[in-house]
Formats: structure tokens, sequence, C-alpha cells
């Protein structure tokens, strides 16, 4: 009995790894493609699309297609922009947007409920709905910079960062962390002799690892994948960032062996960011022991 | 060191009205213990004397002074939560300098006055762990250090011992009246267990249902409760209540019979009867000794025997179906279903209006 109870266990894990492995390659496997084909010319990699060799490292290889990528277009710029707006709107988002949060949460206002609602209902109005409006508005707004005061933030940083700073969904996420952190701690504090803001940063910000970590995350995706807007506010090549760029590669005769060179040189941001952060994540949460 | 009145205190949410006109005085140096079942006020009252609830209506004064609107921390008080509420993020050290920190306190003085307070509550070998490295009862006694640090004119506790067990929440019981005699400070103690508030306590206010039923020395309660909750909620057993019919009555006694109990005269401690009333006779389980059949005044048979070694508590099946406890102050064996006979002082007795 134990004997048939044994390998029908193990028949259960095979089972279970091998959906597991199959749903890793789905998200595996496209990467693969793309750095693997980054070392190939375009035609080799073309012809490979039909077979497994698309995957493996076979073939003329060579770095070609990375050096052919930054005679194409200014890539370190690019990446540069990128990280730039990214890092900055992602930090000032951090700061807001917890504020907010903590705000919504911990302090008493009027008409605070009402607030909250408004912000969480703008979930579900998509960007390009307000992309025009939201156009029009910066292209007109004053600017007061070491050079004196400008008008329209259009073909700037500022322009890429100030608007997406504050979001419902990170405030949200604040929201949602912030009502799960023990009351008595925040009224202890207060007691103690703590304002609001020692509150914020002594107590609540270093109790919030978590939410912190998921909420760059997100926000770091979403920047850094920007394309929309940043197409329709930059048209200086100086301020353009990384998916933008991908313009220079679709040419008449797209340069498929440079468009996989340079997809593959703007994800390692991305991967170094998030393998940074999960770390800090899984730390956090090992930190905090709240309950006795 | 500050005394406390609360004068008319009020508080409400919406339309439900929590606590109802409150009004105690609390001298300089006492150890006040506010007492009541669930649901009472007990703790919304220690919340609103630390600010942490807003007052609706009546006053609070802390040293003569109104401090109604004044935010918590210009109330000079220090609170020590159920769950400890100590920063999980923080050591033990860091967690009892807080409020020092928050205050700018120079370093040496912050040090001095953890190191102070944690002789007082012998924890210096536990500063440098974190509150996930601690015991119940450590983080408890890093609760209490965080408030000592601050040198506060009161001390609010807020069942403070309730998450511990037995043998540590008596232990604790222990540090917190020896805390009160070393710091000589005014605390405000809020339990449901009646056995910390006896023991504790300068000063008892029974509360219910957002108003006090009464307030003063632990044992002025235990022999004169004012009413029948009083009666019933201090002591351990709970006071037995028998309805009892008064057969005479004058301005100081009332005769009083039922079924299953010889007439005695007993007094009425102020309150007046009329023959042909229907009265509760308050008897304390520990005032009942064991007799003979003549002597004898309640008659019963076992049903349940606790015995705990340096007392027996007997649950006694009366011939009418009610049931009584008595506590006696040694070890003695009864069997179930043993018929016994029970006397008692009519004197430590107390009769209650039915309402009351």
């Amino acid at each position: 009995m134990s004997v048939i109870g044994s390998d029908n266990r193990n028949l259960r894990l095979g089972v279970r790894y091998l959906v597991l492995i199959l749903i890793a390659l789905i998200f595996v496997l496209p990467l693969l493609f793309m750095v693997m084909s980054s070392f190939k010319p375009s035609d080799e990699l073309l012809r490979d699309t039909s077979s497994l060799r698309a995957f493996l490292p076979v073939g003329q290889l060579s770095l070609d297609n990375y050096t052919g990528a930054f005679e194409r277009a200014p890539v370190g710029l690019f990446v540069f922009n990128s990280i730039f707006v990214t890092g900055t709107t992602v930090l000032l988002s951090l700061v807001i947007c917890s504020l907010a949060g903590f705000s919504f949460v911990f302090l008493q206002w009027r008409g605070r409920d009402v607030m909250l609602s408004i912000i969480l209902a703008t979930f579900i109005v998509p960007f390009e709905t307000i992309a025009i409006p939201l156009l029009l508005e910066v292209s007109k707004l004053p600017w007061l910079g070491l050079d004196g005061l400008s008008w329209g933030w259009l073909d700037s940083y500022r322009v890429q960062i100030i608007p997406w700073i504050a979001d419902g969904l990170t405030i949200f996420l604040f929201v949602q962390y912030f009502k799960g952190l023990p009351g008595e701690l925040i009224e202890a504090a207060r007691v103690e002799g703590a304002s609001w803001f020692q509150i914020y940063r002594r107590v609540v910000i270093p109790l919030s690892g978590p939410v912190i970590a998921t909420a760059a995350i997100l926000k770091f995706l979403i920047m850094y994948n920007q394309y929309l807007w940043p197409l329709i506010v930059v048209q200086q090549e100086q301020y353009r960032p990384v998916m933008v760029g991908l313009q220079y590669f679709f040419q008449l005769n797209p340069a498929w062996g440079e468009i996989m060179a340079y997809l593959t040189l703007i994800t390692v941001p991305v991967l170094a960011f998030y393998l940074v952060l999960q770390k800090a994540f899984i730390a956090s949460i090992a930190s905090t022991g709240v309950k006795g | 060191m500050a005394d406390i009145k609360l004068r008319g205190l009020r508080k409400s949410y919406g339309a439900h009205e929590v606590i109802r006109g409150v009004d105690i005085d609390i001298a300089d140096g006492e150890f006040c213990v506010f007492v009541g079942p669930s649901g009472c006020g007990k703790s919304t009252l220690l919340r609103m004397i630390a600010g942490l609830e807003d007052i609706s209506g009546g006053t609070l004064e802390i040293d003569g002074e109104r401090v109604n609107d004044v935010q918590p921390r210009e109330r000079g008080v220090a609170m020590v939560f159920q769950s400890y509420a100590i920063f999980p993020h923080m050591s033990v050290r860091e967690n009892m300098a807080f409020g020092l920190t928050i205050s700018g306190a120079s370093k040496a003085e912050k040090a001095e006055k953890v190191q102070r307070a944690a002789e007082i509550l012998q924890m210096e070998h536990l500063l440098d762990r974190r509150p996930s490295q601690l015991s119940g009862g450590q983080r408890q006694r890093v609760a209490i250090g965080r408030a000592i640090t601050r040198n506060p004119s009161v001390f609010l506790f807020d069942e403070p011992l309730s998450n511990l067990d037995a043998a540590l929440r008596m232990d604790m019981r222990m540090q917190i009246g020896k805390l009160h005699k070393q710091l000589g400070a005014t605390m405000i103690y809020v339990t449901h267990d009646q056995v910390e508030a006896m023991t504790l306590a300068d000063k008892i206010v029974v509360l219910r249902d957002g108003l006090v039923m009464q307030s003063g020395s632990p044992m002025e309660l235990y022999h004169n409760p004012a009413n029948r909750f009083v009666a019933g909620f201090l002591g351990a057993p709970s006071m037995n209540f028998l309805e009892v019919e008064v057969l005479e009555a004058d301005s100081e006694n009332a005769k009083v019979a039922r079924h299953s109990m010889d007439p005695i005269v007993v007094p009425v401690r102020g309150r007046k009867f009329a023959p042909g009333d229907t009265a509760l006779l308050g008897l304390r389980p520990q005032y009942v000794t064991p007799s003979t059949p003549d002597e004898g005044v309640l008659h019963g048979q076992v049903s349940l025997v606790e015995r705990l070694g340096s007392e027996t508590v007997v649950d006694l099946a009366m011939e009418d179906g009610t049931s009584l406890i008595a506590a006696f102050s040694e070890d003695k064996q009864f069997e179930r279903g043993e018929r016994i006979d029970l006397a008692f002082d009519p004197a430590r007795t107390h009769l209650f209006h039915p309402d009351e």
C-alpha cells in the first residue's frame, strides 16, 4: 500500500513540476529568443524562427548587432533618459503617494472618504482618454527654472515626470497596507509625543518595506515602458526614452538583429531593478514581526 | 505628579452615547483602577484621558488644567497598551528611548534614563534585542519601560496583562504594584479582572454602560457595595443572590425568609423595605460555613466540588432548585449528591431591591 501511495505522490509531484516548467518556459523562451537573436545576423535570425535553433547559441554569432545598434541610435542617452525619468518618478511617487495614503488612513479631515473614492475611480479611466487634454494642459503650464520663468513643459524631463508622480493605484496600495498596520502602534507613538510627520517617518515608513517594494516595482515597470506619452510630448532626441527610441530601428527594412540587441540592452536595467528590490522585499517581510 | 478630575465627561459616536456623564477625582499619586464588564466604556474613558478619543462633553482636568482639546503629547501622560504596541523595527533600547528621541533629548540623557528604567524592570540584558526575540512578558516590560523613561505625571494602563498567561500575569501585577510604590506617580489602570483591581488599586471605579456605579477603596466596595451590580462584580466567586420575602422591616433591619431557608434578621444598610416585598439577599460565598441540620440556615445537595487546596468551592443545589456557591477556606471533602447544611452571619449579608 505504502509503495503505491509513494508512487502516486511522486507522480503528482512530477506532473506539478511539468506544469510549472511549461508555464516558466512561456515566459523564458521569448527572452531567450531575444538574447540569442541579438548575436545573429538578421537573415539567419529569421531562418532560425522555424526551428529550435532560435533559442540556441548556434550559427554565426557576433557582437555586430550591438555595434550597429549603438551606431543607429544614441542608446546610452535613451537608457539614461529612461532611468532618470523612471528613477525620479518612482522616488517622488513613493513619497507623495505614501503621504497621501497616510493622510487617508490616519488623519481625520472633512471630505476624506469622498476624495479617496474619487482617486480610486481614476483607476478605470484609460490614459489614452486623458492624453490629449493633459497634453494641452502641460503645453501651457509655467515653469520657473534657472533661466527664469518659461511657459509650456513640452520637450523636457519634467513633462515626463510630474504628471506621473501621483496615481490612484499607488495610493490605493499604500492605503490598503497602512490599514493593516496595528493602530495601537500609531496611538503609542502619538502618546509618546510624536507629531504626525514623525509617526509617518519613524513608525509607518520603516514598517512599510513590502508595500514600498511592490509600489516601486509596479511604478518602475509603468514608467520604463512609457511610449505614448513621451511620443507626443517629446520631439527632441535629447529627452527621448528607450521605448520611443525603438522607432529608430523600424525604418523601411527593420534591422531585426539590431532590434534584438537594443531590446536586450534596455531589458537589463529592468531585470537589475527587479532583482535588487526582490531581495529588499523578502528581507522586509522577514523582519516585520508585529504580532506576539 | 498630577491629580485628575473628570466632570460630567461624555462620549458619543453619532447618536450612540458610550460615556454618559462621568465624575471621578483621582488624587496625585493615586492608583486608580477602572473596572467593569466588556463594553462598559472603561477603555474609552482611559483613551479620552490619553487624548486618543475626542471628548463629546464635560471637562477633563489634569493637574488643574483643562485638557479637553490638548494633544496627547502635551498632556504629560504615558500609556501601556494591551497589545504592548512596541515598535517591531526598533531594538528594546530604541523602543524605550522613543519618547525621548522625539523630544530631542541628548544621547547621554537617553542612555541614563533607559538604563534606569531597565534596572527598575530588571531587563538590562534585553536592551539590544528586537521585540520579535522577546516573550510576551518581556514585551510588556518594554512597553512599561518606554512609559517610565519619559517620567510622565500620569501612567495609563489599558488591560496590560490580558495577553499574558496566569502565572506571568500575577508576576507582572506585583511588578506594577511595586513600580507604583517606587515611582509614586498617578496611575490609571483599566481591567475587567477584579483580582487585578482589588490587589492594585487605591481606588476602584466600577463602570457599567458608561456610568460610574461606585468608586472607592477596594475594601469599601467589597464590604459596602452601592448596588447589586457592584456586589456581584467584585469578589471571586461572585456574591450569591437569593430571592427572599420580607416578613418585617424597619430602618435598620429586615426579617426575611425563603423556601429553603429559615427566617433571619439582616441589616438593610439604608434601603427601605416593606413587609411582603420581594428582595435579593446578597451572600458572599466566603461567609458561608458548614453547619449542623439543627443550626444550619441553608440546606441543599452538593452538585459540584472544586478543591483548590487552600480553598474548597462547592456548588449547592437547594431544595427549590436555585444554586448557591460556598467557598470554604480550607481543603474539605464533599461527595457529589451529599446533603449539607450551611450557616452564615446575617450581619455580613446585603439586602437589595430586585431592580437595582
